[in-house]
């Protein structure tokens, strides 16, 4: 059994039906890049993946010793965080927090695990500093660490390199690749076609056509060849 | 000295508290953008306690309590889904339930003297000064309630104010913990309404915890540094009030404004030389 299975699922939001009969799965060690124009339900099937949103119909099954809340996630920022005054110690240790159930202090192995986290994404040195003044790429490393602390299996990254700019965003997909190579299974949300094409194992493309399967099936498939002529034609920026 | 006397021992005592526990929630309500709850939840409060007046409660404590706290966690909950709808409850119910408190007041009040009640519920009174041993019990079996909830729960309530979708997504149960941000936030104003009335109450949240992001770059930082300015802007305005002969209220906030000033400038400064 893979680790998410999604079958016949139908998405919306306010009874608007965004996407229907979405079929695709999940294994252990996969690169998914999920790949789609603005409003196609991007962002909507991420949340109910995690299950902070009830999908219309359809399910989502975890398997393969995956548990519901082992997947890691690394959001987009939102306004709240921009000035938040924390260090980066702290907000990588909080990605420990569901681990804790009742516990209201965190344990010395999960203070070690946010050590190792930060040290793995290079942060260390940071790791008294204010995460309002750090940068984009900095930011999004400890939101990683964060992650990871959550997880040692799947990670979901929401446009993880969004802002940023081509060298740190070259130094982001380096990083997720590592990661995936480690063995964590990646599932991230893109605009970025080119970036996909080039470190996906598999494409899932949603949109007014549908696409699920691996990345060599996508480039030959007829909705593949459009978008990545699309893609080379508009940004080039991977 | 004026501490021999034991309303103004009981005062200090209470305000100290009162100023603790405010603090705590307040850079958790200023992060989340919810400054305003208290001005709304105060005014809801009073609304209640005009209530509780015509109907001659003996204990108002009883109708006050519930009431505020419902009123709470309805604000926290609609402000999770959309922001301006949140904006758009607070400012609807707090004068709504200011206008209510009047109204119910000038129709059904048997005092003499409605406006000087109406002023000092509004603006805190001699109330902190006339507290029975009683009360001050009351008051610091509360007050301990919510900095022993406050310390046991600051890991999470830290995980959920910085990013809640997160906390949820991995297994913490952020509704949970918004409910309880919310009795709580409940339960200070209550208390505070004695201390600065119910138009000042948001001061003594939003203020020394504006002051302190100010000043400090951690969340544990910013939170002990504004639980102490409370309470130094607390005790230094009562003090300042009995000998004066000021409002305790107006006194208090017009302390935590001046520290906010001398925070904000002091921390220009300090960025100034670390950059």
């Amino acid at each position: 059994m893979a680790f998410i299975t999604v079958t016949d699922l139908s998405l919306g939001y306010d009874e608007q039906l965004v996407l229907r009969d979405l079929n695709f799965s999940v294994s252990k060690g996969d690169y998914l890049c999920i790949v789609g124009e603005n409003g196609s339900g991007k962002t909507t099937l991420m949340k109910t993946i995690l299950h902070l949103k009830e999908p219309i119909s359809g399910k989502i099954e975890t398997g393969d010793g995956l548990k519901q809340n082992e997947i890691g996630y690394l959001p987009q920022q939102t306004i709240v965080q921009k000035d938040f005054p924390a260090s980066v110690k702290e907000i990588v240790l909080s990605g420990c927090q569901g681990r804790c159930g009742f516990r209201p202090f965190y344990s010395k192995e999960e203070k070690t695990l946010a050590r190792e986290n930060m040290e793995r994404m290079g942060i260390t040195d940071l790791a008294n500093r204010c995460y309002r003044d750090l940068s984009g790429g900095q930011q999004q490393r400890v939101l990683l660490a964060r992650a990871l602390c959550a997880t040692g299996k799947v990670l979901l990254l929401d446009e993880p390199v969004a802002g940023l700019d081509p060298k740190v965003t070259a130094q982001m997909y380096d990083l997720i690749e590592g990661l995936n190579k480690e063995g964590i299974t990646i599932i991230m949300i893109s605009h970025d076609i080119s970036a996909a094409v080039r470190y996906a194992s598999h494409i899932l493309h949603i949109g007014d056509r549908v696409f699920f399967g691996s990345r060599e099936e996508y480039l030959k498939s007829g909705i593949g060849k459009s978008f990545v002529e699309m893609g080379k034609g508009g940004e080039n920026n991977g | 000295m004026y501490l021999q006397y034991p309303f103004v021992r009981y005062a200090l005592i209470v305000g100290v508290l009162i100023a603790l526990c405010s603090s705590l929630l307040g850079v958790t309500l200023v992060l989340k953008r919810f400054s305003f709850i208290g001005d709304g939840l105060s005014h809801v409060a009073f609304g209640a306690m005009s209530v509780a007046a015509v109907l001659q409660l003996t204990n108002e404590m009883m109708l006050i309590l519930p009431v505020t706290v419902i009123s709470a966690v309805m604000l926290l909950r609609t402000g999770q889904n959309a922001r301006i709808k949140g904006d758009a409850a607070i400012a609807m119910i707090s004068v709504g339930a200011l206008a209510f408190g009047y109204l119910i007041m000038n129709i059904f009040s048997t005092s003499s003297n409605l406006t000087g009640d109406v002023c000092s519920t509004l603006f805190g009174s001699t109330s902190i000064l006339t507290l029975t041993p009683g009360e001050v019990w009351l008051c610091a079996v509360l007050s301990i309630a919510v900095v022993l909830i406050f310390i046991i729960f600051y890991n999470k309530i830290f995980a959920v104010t910085f990013d809640e979708e997160f906390a949820k997504a991995t297994g913490t149960r952020a509704e949970a913990y918004n409910l309880l941000v919310a009795v709580v936030i409940a339960v200070v104003i209550v208390l505070a309404m004695n201390l600065v009335g119910s138009l000042l109450i948001s001061a003594l949240v939003i203020f020394p915890a504006l002051s302190a992001m100010r000043l400090f770059d951690n969340f544990k930082a910013v939170t002990i540094c504004s639980a102490i300015l409370s309470v130094i802007c607390a005790f230094f305005g009562m003090i300042v009030s009995i000998l004066g002969g000021t409002p305790v209220g107006s006194t208090i906030v017009a302390v935590d404004v001046a520290v906010f000033l001398i925070c904000y400038f002091s921390g220009r400064v300090k960025r100034g030389i670390v950059r």
